[in-house]
């Protein structure tokens, strides 16, 4: 059997349905029984500026995006002078004919900085700075044109079809050029149909103008391209495979393990979980009445975090979904959490910052944010997961780490992986337990809500049970919860609280706090979503007979130090994999663990890493060719 | 069996200064909780910060004291999960009208059914008699350094324009006045809000007892004519009763045009009240049928320590 691994890569101005054309290819793709890893890269803009999807398919599990592209559909020429060099030799661009004498000055939406190294490049080359000037360069190399008039081709169809509508529709380019795509690498037609029919399914209408636009296309690139490298004929679909996006894991994972309160302020990448939970808002409990999820849109994040609080203190299981710029106006609020010992999840899907940075690019910028956020000496966990189908499950994870310790808990995601698509094993409820420590439905008489209890935790009562009424505040406080500056009652609060970190330590299996994939003489220490990444990195260099070691950490507060200490002892290189600039993990490892990280390999450019950069940079480490800082670059 | 006001006293050392308007208002609290028959253990005093949030440890019930500025979003959020509770909601002028002024404004919009009390003494209190956003343009409390350069804002045309549907004031030192508007208050179905006027003895020298008394205000008589006068008594009519457009309109204004005066009359009681809108939690159970039969807090979430959630469906849709 010959293995499959080709990367797709559409784009298009802002609005103009990448996504939703990378969608359909995606489904087509995983339908026929291939394994996806997509990703959207867009701009903080909202119609015009450029957008891209890069969708890798394989017939093993994949984990991550390469920075080889072998078949470009574009439709607009930003996207080709944006990406005609990731093409590989022997991969193929289609591409609008009509657009070959289009110079990068027309392109208003070309920035730049970009420009500037476009027309060193071409002129270096000595090519026109049009997009046959592009073109050529990559026709040199060994990649294949399909020129098509995506004009024409609306022009005919609605000839054909008896649709005058249709000639003018250039909504449909996107429809074009994913079908354009599919026929070019020969996949069955039917899933194609199907997907169609799916997405659509209640919009006959439409679904129907897509149909008949999506077989047109089909069959053209059949008839009229020449014969192309690579051929996706389909492979064995896995029964339970499930097409999900990254949002959509901790959204399943919160519905499932019972939040039913998730107030939030809007900010990319999180909102789209709360949406997504609002959309499920009403749901189906066995053996039960329905249940709900209460989803509110509030003022903002601070308000956000106090609802959560507040929702909390009744005993429902509460969360906020948040991306930096919100985390941070949340923190005075979780030291309140922390004070008072209350339950919460928040999920914060980082993305570059500071302040408002990149806003809808990738970065995993708030791991010591998160670590050290609040004002005082508090518990908390914070605590990581790799990919996406790990979120669905770290979600139950934290809920009961919130409730068994009573602390808040920071569920760090990224950008990466909110908006990236990929399959998956169907995700297992069965698996997913529910543990609600010491929440009181009934109080006995002489309640006491911050009891000095042998290992720190008092039995937690909730607003509105009989007998249960305690007193919450921000200040120090008694067992009853009152105010007090008793300086001997304080120290022996502050013991009890952060007692509980020791606790955590000791409680959490090992296996939840940090995951090792082997050790070995060089061994990595990642987290979050460039462990995928790393995966595959790893896997590629084993094929050239290189192993390396690597740790993921998930509980990155309080840190897993003897436990991580003790997987390392006989690793002799360290390299961190992160993005970010300070190798914010290597700095908390040191902190905790007192050995330094002998690597780091980098990026903070606001893209994806892939699994090629990294690959790359650790041959050069095993080569000893590698500075310190490995600083990642590739992505447009 | 109801309790006495006595039973919502805890035996927490009040710290407050001696003669503060606060003590009023906590006595109000205390005695229109005991007036409704509310049960202690399903009812919730949630506060801000300042010397107004320490109220919350002075009564008997549950008590939660948050963060300046933030009572309304901690509260609100209870009230959601549990709509069963009563939830009053008390914080300084500087704490609810400042800092919380974001979270004042979004709160009329949702009409939570709920009571927020604002202690109004035109100083912050707790940080020892700076300007509050109630203080007038000009004027001098003895521990401002100059004049106040702000102008300030009228809580009640406030809560007015922003939604609130139940709308007073009180006066800390008309306790039975006052405890009556807070059982209407707890009682309207919708957001309430009251501003209740609290001299500060220790920082503002300007609006004290004796100035709302108006003792410097007198007659050729000689005879005082307090300041402060009751709304019911002259007539004025706040009540929406039937809803049409004109009608609110017009109970509207002549609320906002009432929350103008000031000076030497200065109005208490209801300005403006509505009950046709619809409370939050209603807005919910609108839109999640059961919302109010199995609210947040009530919900099982799991069977044997498994998830009860049977989120089949959903997953059909995303398999491939
Ligand atoms: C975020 C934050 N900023 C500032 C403070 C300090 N602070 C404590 S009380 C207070 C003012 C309280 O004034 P007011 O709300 O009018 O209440 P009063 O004390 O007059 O009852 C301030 C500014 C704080 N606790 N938190
Ligand atoms: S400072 Fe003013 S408001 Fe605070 S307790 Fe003293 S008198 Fe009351």
């Amino acid at each position: 059997m010959s293995s499959v691994d080709f990367t797709w890569l559409i784009g298009g101005p802002q609005g103009s349905g990448v996504e939703s054309g990378a969608n359909i290819f995606s489904r087509v793709c995983a339908e026929m029984g291939y394994q996806i890893f997509g990703k959207r890269e867009f701009y903080s803009n909202i119609k015009g500026e450029h957008s891209y999807f890069t969708v890798r398919i394989a017939d093993k599990k994949i984990h991550s995006n390469v920075d080889d592209v072998n078949l470009m559909a574009s439709f607009d020429a930003e996207t080709i002078f944006r990406h005609y060099d990731e093409v590989v030799s022997g991969g193929g661009i289609i591409y609008d004919s009509d657009l070959d004498g289009i110079k990068t000055d027309a392109v208003h939406t070309l920035d730049a900085p970009f420009k500037e190294r476009l027309h060193k490049e071409l002129e270096s080359k000595n090519k026109p700075f049009t997009i046959a000037g592009v073109l050529e360069i990559a026709k040199e190399k060994g990649v294949k044109l399909f020129p098509v008039s995506f004009k024409s081709i609306l022009l005919t169809l609605s000839e054909e079809t008896e649709n005058p509508r249709l000639k003018g529709l250039i909504r449909m380019y996107n429809v074009i050029g994913v079908s354009l795509s599919l026929g070019l690498v020969k996949m069955p037609t039917d899933s194609l149909q199907k997907t169609i029919d799916n997405i659509f399914s209640n919009k006959p209408e439409i679904a129907k103008i897509n149909q008949q636009t999506a077989n047109y296309s089909y069959n053209y690139a059949a008839a009229k391209f020449e014969n192309f490298d690579y051929t996706l004929p389909g492979t064995q679909k896995e029964p339970g495979t499930l097409l999900v996006q990254g949002f959509q894991g901790t959204a399943l994972g919160k519905m499932a393990c019972g939040c039913r309160l998730q107030p939030y302020y809007p900010i990319t990448p999180a909102s789209d979980e709360s949406v997504f939970l609002e959309s499920n808002e009403i749901l189906e409990i066995n053996g039960d009445r329905p249940g709900s999820t209460a989803v509110i849109q509030t003022e903002d994040e601070i308000c956000a975090m106090g609802m959560t609080i507040g929702g909390a203190l009744t005993g429902t299981r509460s969360a906020t979904c948040t991306s930096g710029p919100g985390f941070a106006l949340m923190t005075e609020m979780l030291g309140w959490a922390g004070i008072n010992e209350v339950p919460i999840v928040i999920t914060n899907y980082q993305r570059s910052g500071p302040s408002t940075g990149l806003p809808t690019r990738h970065g995993q910028d708030d791991l010591l944010f998160a670590v050290f956020a609040g004002h005082g000496d508090f518990p908390k966990i914070v605590y990581a997961s790799g990919e996406i189908e790990e979120s669905f499950y770290d979600t139950g994870n934290c809920f009961n780490y919130a409730d068994t310790f009573q602390v808040p808990v920071i569920h760090l995601m990224d950008k990466f992986h909110a908006s990236s698509v990929i399959t998956c094993k169907r995700f297992d409820t069965e698996k997913i337990s529910i543990d609600r420590g010491l929440l009181l439905d009934k109080v006995e008489d002489g309640y006491r809500r911050f009891e000095f209890t042998e290992d720190g935790i008092s039995p937690r009562s909730r607003l509105g049970i009989d007998n249960g009424i305690f007193w919450d505040t921000g200040d120090e406080s008694d067992e009853t919860g009152h105010i007090t500056e008793d300086p001997i009652l304080r120290v022996k609060m502050m013991d009890k609280r952060m007692s509980r970190l020791e606790l955590i330590s000791k409680r959490i299996p090992n296996e939840e706090q940090a995951v090792s994939f082997g050790i070995e003489d060089y061994t990595i220490i990642s987290w979050g979503s460039t462990i995928g990444p790393v995966k595959d990195a790893l896997d590629m260099l084993k094929k050239e007979g290189i192993s390396i070691g690597l740790i993921q950490l998930k509980l990155m507060h309080p840190f897993p130090a003897d436990y991580v200490s003790s997987l390392l002892k006989d690793a002799k290189t360290i390299i961190d994999v992160e993005a970010n600039h300070s190798g914010q993990l290597g700095k908390i490892f040191k902190q905790n663990i007192s050995r330094d990280v002998d690597y780091f390999i980098l990026k903070y450019s606001g893209r994806a890493m892939t699994s090629t950069e990294v690959y790359d940079a650790l041959k050069k480490i095993v080569q000893n060719k590698a500075e310190k800082r490995e600083v990642l670059m590739h992505g447009a | 069996m109801a309790l006495k006001p006595a039973e919502f006293k805890t035996d927490v050392h009040n710290d407050w200064c001696p003669g503060c308007g606060d003590f009023g208002i906590v006595n109000a609290i205390q005695m229109a909780l005991a007036d409704m028959g509310v049960q202690r253990d399903k009812t919730a005093i949630f506060s801000g910060i300042g010397c107004s949030g320490k109220t919350s440890h002075y009564i008997n019930t549950y008590g939660v004291h948050t963060l300046h500025g933030r009572v309304l979003t901690f509260a609100q959020g209870a009230k959601i999960a549990n709509p069963e509770m009563t939830i009053v909601a008390v914080g300084g002028d500087g704490d609810g009208l400042g800092i919380g002024a974001g979270h004042f404004v979004a709160a009329g919009r949702r009409n939570v059914n709920m009571t927020y009390i604002i202690f109004d003494n035109g100083v912050y209190g707790l940080t020892k008699g700076q300007a509050s956003p109630t203080l007038k343009l000009g004027e001098k409390t003895k521990s401002l350094p100059s004049p106040n350069t702000n102008s300030n804002v009228n809580p009640i045309g406030l809560a007015i324009a922003s939604g609130f549907t139940f709308v007073a004031r009180g006066y800390s030192y008309d306790i039975r006045h006052l405890k009556d508007l807070i059982v209407q208050a707890v009682k309207h179905p919708g957001l309430s809000f009251l501003d209740v006027l609290q001299p500060c003895p220790t920082y503002n020298d300007l609006n004290t007892r004796d100035w709302y008394a108006g003792a410097d205000l007198m007659d050729e008589a000689q005879k005082r004519h307090s300041r402060i006068y009751k709304l019911e008594e002259t007539g004025y009519e706040p009540t929406v009763h039937y809803d049409s457009e004109i009608e609110i309109n017009e109970k509207l204004s002549q609320a906002l045009i009432k929350s103008l005066e000031w000076g030497n009359k200065i109005p208490i009681g209801v300005f403006y009240k509505n009950e046709n809108t619809t409370p939050y939690t209603k807005r919910l159970q609108d839109k999640i049928p059961n919302y109010l039969e199995n609210p947040p807090a009530k919900q099982n979430v799991s069977k044997n320590g498994h998830s009860n959630t049977d989120i089949s469906k959903i997953l059909d849709s995303l398999e491939v």
